[in-house]
């Protein structure tokens, strides 16, 4: 059992229609798995699909084809009460740590809530968990009295990885998680959860634009543009040799903190193409080959 | 804070003052239009056939009030489930129940609503029902679009990652969140159910056994070129009250919006 992955992603694709009979193809046949214990991380730039890839996954959107395994089960055309058992298996943290808390609510309730759903703990036993979880994050337990303004964005990132925590998932997807928050604050927040993958043997999926936080927390990186994987494999590889024109001048557009180490490059110009397309056409799909082992590029 | 004080009088004077001016409003108790303050007047003076006006005002107040507030929760209880259904679920059910809620929002209001009491008696019941009918597709589109609003903010989203069912997450997270705006929107409403409860008891659409503020003034209406003040102090009463409820709601708006408070 060890051996499957947790989490396979098979030829999934998310089609949008748009007004006048256009589509929006927002995610092309993407294959992807994650291991256990491991840490994929997904970069691209704005739009390029990768969040609604982590939509598909958490099956807050239909797929339009394509499936979804979850530790051996498949989930990608399950119903919403069908599909609640596996939600304990993966939770998901979003990008804004302010429209992640409902404002109405204190936030010692908003990381009971997944317990009380799945009516897992309560009573006393519940305050002591969500005491517990408080403390795991780095935060008072006697702050859970509070509400969600009355927190830092980092403070309020730390709730939200205790709410995903709660119901001890194997998964976490943490949709730009990091995005919004200070550099130094970013650096918090990922040390707490590789710390919290050490411990537990969480596997994350981490989507992100900012480079160097993905090459910091990931196992492996997937390179999304236009909404298909251009380049995967283990992160060495993909910072150290990549080999796709797109990932190349990605890595380029990272800033150099050394000016005397700052090199010449061609930078990005104008927006990438729009995913939109006509009534009757569609991308062309785009052949992943491997280069070395584990090492996948699309060819050009 | 005027319009509470202006409210909180009235509440007083409808269901506080009956338990010690214990009157029968239905008792012709003087000569028939007399005058306030007129010797052998009551305080009001008397109507066109020698009641006790200020007994009619108490106690139709409390026919008024009952049947706006019977309305208003009418309104409330319908208008937010078919706007939080048709809101949270979108698609096909959002545009099924949209075109029914335009169905009513088409219809002439106080044609209906009189066509409604007609055919029914004119009972608490059947009266509410009409204003109900007529005034809940506001609260309907509110409530949709409050919905639309929020269903996709991410601690709705995270919700729903969560597991929760939809009637938790239409009930615990989304509602709570559009609460603000509804309650506004109630009192405002309620002071329109006032004023419809009291156009159609002019009408004549009303319960004659029920002394109420539009029945007194539909029938002080024909004295009015002697009798002014039969017509003018039940015409106070729901002014005062339509006012201290807007005023609420006016105060309830900025008291509930976190960016107005403290302005």
């Amino acid at each position: 059992m060890e051996t499957t992955p947790l989490v396979e992603v098979d030829d999934l694709c998310k089609v949008f229609p748009v007004a006048g009979g256009a589509k929006i193809h927002a995610v092309e046949h993407v294959s992807l798995h994650v291991g256990r214990s491991e840490t994929l991380a997904v970069v691209g730039e704005s739009g390029c699909g990768k969040s609604t890839l982590a939509h598909l996954i958490m099956r807050l959107l239909d797929p339009t084809s394509g499936t979804v395994t979850l530790d051996g089960a498949e989930i990608s055309g399950l119903g919403s009460r069908a599909m609640r058992p596996h939600r304990r298996k993966m939770q998901i943290i979003f990008q804004d740590p302010f429209a992640s808390l409902d404002p109405r609510r204190s936030v010692g309730s908003a990381v009971a809530e997944p317990m009380k759903v799945h009516k897992t703990l309560s009573g006393s036993a519940l305050d002591d968990r969500v005491a517990a979880l408080f403390e795991r994050v780095g935060l008072e337990p006697d702050q859970a009295e509070q509400y969600p303004h009355q927190f830092s964005g980092g403070q309020r990132q730390r709730i939200c990885i205790a709410r995903a925590l709660a119901l001890e998932p194997e998964l976490v997807v943490a949709d730009e998680a990091v995005s919004a928050l200070d550099v130094s604050i970013q650096a918090q927040v990922i040390n707490l959860m590789m710390d919290l993958q050490q411990e537990m043997g969480l596997s994350y999926l981490f989507i992100s634009h900012d480079l160097a936080v993905v090459e910091r927390i990931s196992h492996r990186v997937a390179v999304m543009y236009l909404g298909q994987i251009v380049e995967l494999g283990p992160r060495a590889a993909i910072f150290e040799n990549p080999q796709h024109s797109y990932t190349k001048r990605l890595l380029d557009a990272v800033p150099i903190a050394d000016p005397r180490a700052r090199r010449e490059r061609p930078l990005l110009v104008g927006d990438i193409p729009s995913p939109r397309w006509a009534a009757g056409e569609s991308p062309e799909r785009v052949e992943l080959v491997e280069h070395e082992p584990g090492h996948f590029v699309a060819a050009e | 804070m005027f319009g509470a004080v202006l409210l909180l009088g009235i509440l007083i004077m409808t269901f506080i003052v009956p338990l010690w001016y214990v009157k029968d409003p239905g008792d012709l108790i003087a000569r028939p239009h007399l005058p306030p303050g007129s010797e052998g007047a009551p305080f009001l003076g008397t109507d066109n056939l020698g009641r006790d006006l200020l007994a009619i005002i108490v106690y139709g107040g409390r026919t008024t009030l009952r049947v706006a507030a019977g309305a208003a929760a009418l309104i409330v209880f319908v208008g937010v489930t078919i706007g939080a259904t048709a809101g949270y679920y979108g698609g096909w059910v959002d545009s099924a129940l949209m075109r029914f809620t335009e169905f009513f929002q088409v219809l002439p209001g106080l044609l209906f609503a009189i066509v409604v009491v007609a055919l029914f008696e004119p009972s608490f019941w059947a009266i509410a029902i009409a204003i109900g009918s007529i005034s809940w597709p506001g609260i309907a589109r509110l409530t949709r679009a409050e919905f639309l609003r929020l269903k996709n903010l991410e601690f709705v989203k995270a919700a729903r990652a969560i597991g929760a069912s939809d009637l938790r997450i239409i009930m615990r997270v989304i509602l709570p969140n559009a609460m603000p705006t509804l309650i506004v929107s109630t009192t405002l409403i309620m002071g329109s159910a006032i004023l419809f409860e009291a156009g159609l008891a002019f009408l004549g659409l009303a319960d004659v056994n029920n002394p109420s503020w539009g029945l007194a003034i539909g029938r002080a209406k024909d004295f009015f070129t002697i009798n002014w003040w039969a017509v003018t102090f039940p015409g106070l009463a729901i002014f005062a009250t339509v006012l201290g409820l807007s005023l609420v709601g006016d105060g309830l708006q900025d008291a509930l919006n976190p960016r107005l408070r403290g302005r």
